[in-house]
């Protein structure tokens, strides 16, 4: 039966570069994916395409495909990467220059679009899941992207591409449309789609099967997290799959490893809502084969919805900061102290805020004072952060916390300050006739 | 005993709404998890910081159970206050989660 080899180069935007090197040259891959895009990412960058139209896609792209173009045409390995963002074509531009400036002439890339549905949710008035509609946020909607699926992927490798790059796919669906081009499965094979899904999901977030985000020092060790290995996964015609890495890299793949990584960002485990299927890993097995090989079978699926996840990136508000820090005896209440002060001037000075916290990173900053249990740390540091409706009353948040440097309590240190405009993202469900998506091809 | 004395834990984000996995080292401490570790524990041990609702899943095959919070992540993951706005930490946090010895019920040998 045949076996595809899928590798996942980046888990996120930021995310390390030589891993991905380390799988072109020693993974025996047949794709490397790199899955970059956040809930937010792609609102920030239609703001950035918004002032230059050759922008908006992935800040990395161009380091990415540097470090990888030439080893992949070297060894035939095809790219996947939704590092279009806000503007596929442009990015599949850059690559196919890049692509000529390293001579590689032939290259084939190929550019997905029509997840922008920015006008047809304008003019449908999609209700909001948080509540609200898009016409109530009028003119502060900058974008509308729907999740799309594994077909216009699974187009362009038929047309011959040797890169293909997305906007908002479906982070699974860069994994799953190689498999539906390599294996010729059906569009409607739930269970097949399913199965497929599930290597998506495991694979996309790179490092965090193989190690990463698990390591507990005593509890759960890991080693070499800091060469840490990305994921290959061995994917068999009827779905099977094993994952494992390249030999010698860090980290380790073990059961617990992919157990973490399968429900990790997963609700109800039996309907995980893709563009394609509606993936079921309820029944899953999961099996370790030999060092750093985990068998997992028994994904599977139910019809799709016919309806798409769709983000909608709109100009939400302003967040103000302030930090600073204290140590030694009786820390803590000169943290407290400082908070109250701070709390106090906010007030006297009439900053106006709609939603405000005062922590204490050390004590109570991540989940309240209940779980602390009263444990005094040696040092700690303030916190306030407000929203505010204005990036001038914003800057004063954090310009109350810096005055404690001359006007606190004894021996602040460490001041920081920032405020930042917010784009918040809402979502919808679209029909997926909304969606036309269309493979732009060009060659280096 | 503490939770993570017997199972690891991941915490994932959508939106406003939180899943942590709770996953027994040993399959064969599924029943006393499923027993011991319910929603309305883990809703009351995360007490003001979620302000919605708690749902489990249950996978006895993995050994796991998956939470799911609701109104857990101030107003969702882009435009929270909080330090931690993914909710990354969760998991740190429930598995300091107190159960009963083990052999003190059923569920487990």
């Amino acid at each position: 039966m045949r076996t595809i080899r899928i590798g996942s180069g980046a888990g996120y935007s930021g995310d390390r570069i030589e891993p991905a090197i380390e799988l072109a040259e020693s993974g025996n891959l047949d794709y490397l994916v790199f899955e970059c895009l956040a809930e937010r990412t792609i609102a920030l960058a239609q703001q950035d395409r918004l002032k230059d139209p050759q922008g908006g896609f992935d800040p990395l792209l161009a380091d990415r495909m540097k470090a990888v173009l030439s080893i992949c045409r070297k060894n035939g390995v095809k790219i996947i990467t939704n590092m279009g963002a806000a503007n596929p074509v442009a990015a599949a531009q850059a690559t196919r220059d890049i692509a000529r400036a390293l001579g590689l002439p032939g290259l084939k890339v190929a550019a997905v679009t029509g997840d922008d549905v920015l006008e047809q949710a304008r003019a449908s008035d999609v209700a909001l899941d948080e509540g609200g509609s898009v016409k109530a946020l009028g003119n502060r909607v900058i974008s509308a992207n729907a999740y799309t699926g594994a077909a216009p992927i699974a187009e362009a490798l038929a047309g011959g591409a040797d890169v293909v790059i997305t906007g908002r796919a479906a982070d699974p669906a860069l994994f799953l449309g190689p498999l539906v081009h390599e294996f010729g499965w059906a569009m409607d094979d739930w269970d097949l789609l399913g199965k497929g899904t599930m290597v998506g999901h495991l694979l996309e977030c790179a490092g965090q099967i193989t190690g990463g985000y698990f390591a507990d020092p005593g509890v759960k060790d890991v080693q070499g997290l800091a060469r840490l290995g990305f994921p290959i996964g061995e994917v068999r015609e009827d779905g099977g799959l094993v994952v494992t890495k390249v030999a010698g890299s860090g980290g380790q793949i073990t059961r617990a490893t992919v157990i973490e990584q399968l429900l990790y960002e997963i609700h109800d485990p039996t309907r995980y809502y893709q563009p394609d299927v509606v993936a079921d890993f309820s029944q899953v097995r999961v099996e370790e084969v030999g060092p750093d090989r985990i068998h997992v079978t028994g994904g599977s699926g139910t019809p799709k919805t016919g309806l798409l996840k769709t983000s909608v990136g709109y100009l939400d508000s302003y967040i103000g900061e302030g930090e600073i820090s204290y140590a030694g005896a009786n820390a803590v209440a000169r943290g407290r102290l400082a908070l109250e002060i701070v709390r106090e001037r906010l007030t006297l000075t009439g900053v106006k805020m709609t939603e405000s916290r005062f922590d204490l990173i050390g004590v109570n900053a991540l989940h309240g004072d209940a779980l602390a249990e009263g444990r005094d740390p040696y040092e700690v540091r303030i916190r306030v952060a407000g929203r505010t409706d204005s990036l001038a009353e914003a800057v004063k948040i954090g310009n109350e916390v810096e005055t404690l440097y001359t006007n606190g309590p004894a021996g602040g240190g460490g001041a920081w300050k920032s405020a930042r405009e917010i784009v918040g993202v809402a979502s919808a469900l679209l029909p997926e006739t909304v969606v036309t998506s269309s493979v732009t091809f060009m060659e280096a | 005993m503490k939770l993570r004395e017997i199972a690891h834990s991941r915490s994932g984000d959508k939106g406003d709404t939180s899943n942590i996995s709770v996953i027994a080292f040993d399959v064969g401490d599924f029943g006393f998890l499923a027993e011991h570790v319910t929603a309305d524990h883990v809703a009351q041990h995360f007490g003001d910081t979620i302000t919605g609702t708690v749902t489990r899943y249950e996978l006895p095959a993995l050994g796991a159970l998956n939470f799911v919070l609701t109104g857990a992540l101030g107003g969702g993951v882009v435009r929270s206050l909080a330090l931690d706005t993914h909710g990354k930490s969760f998991s740190s946090a429930l598995l300091e989660f107190e159960l009963p010895a083990k052999g003190a019920s059923s569920g487990s040998p």
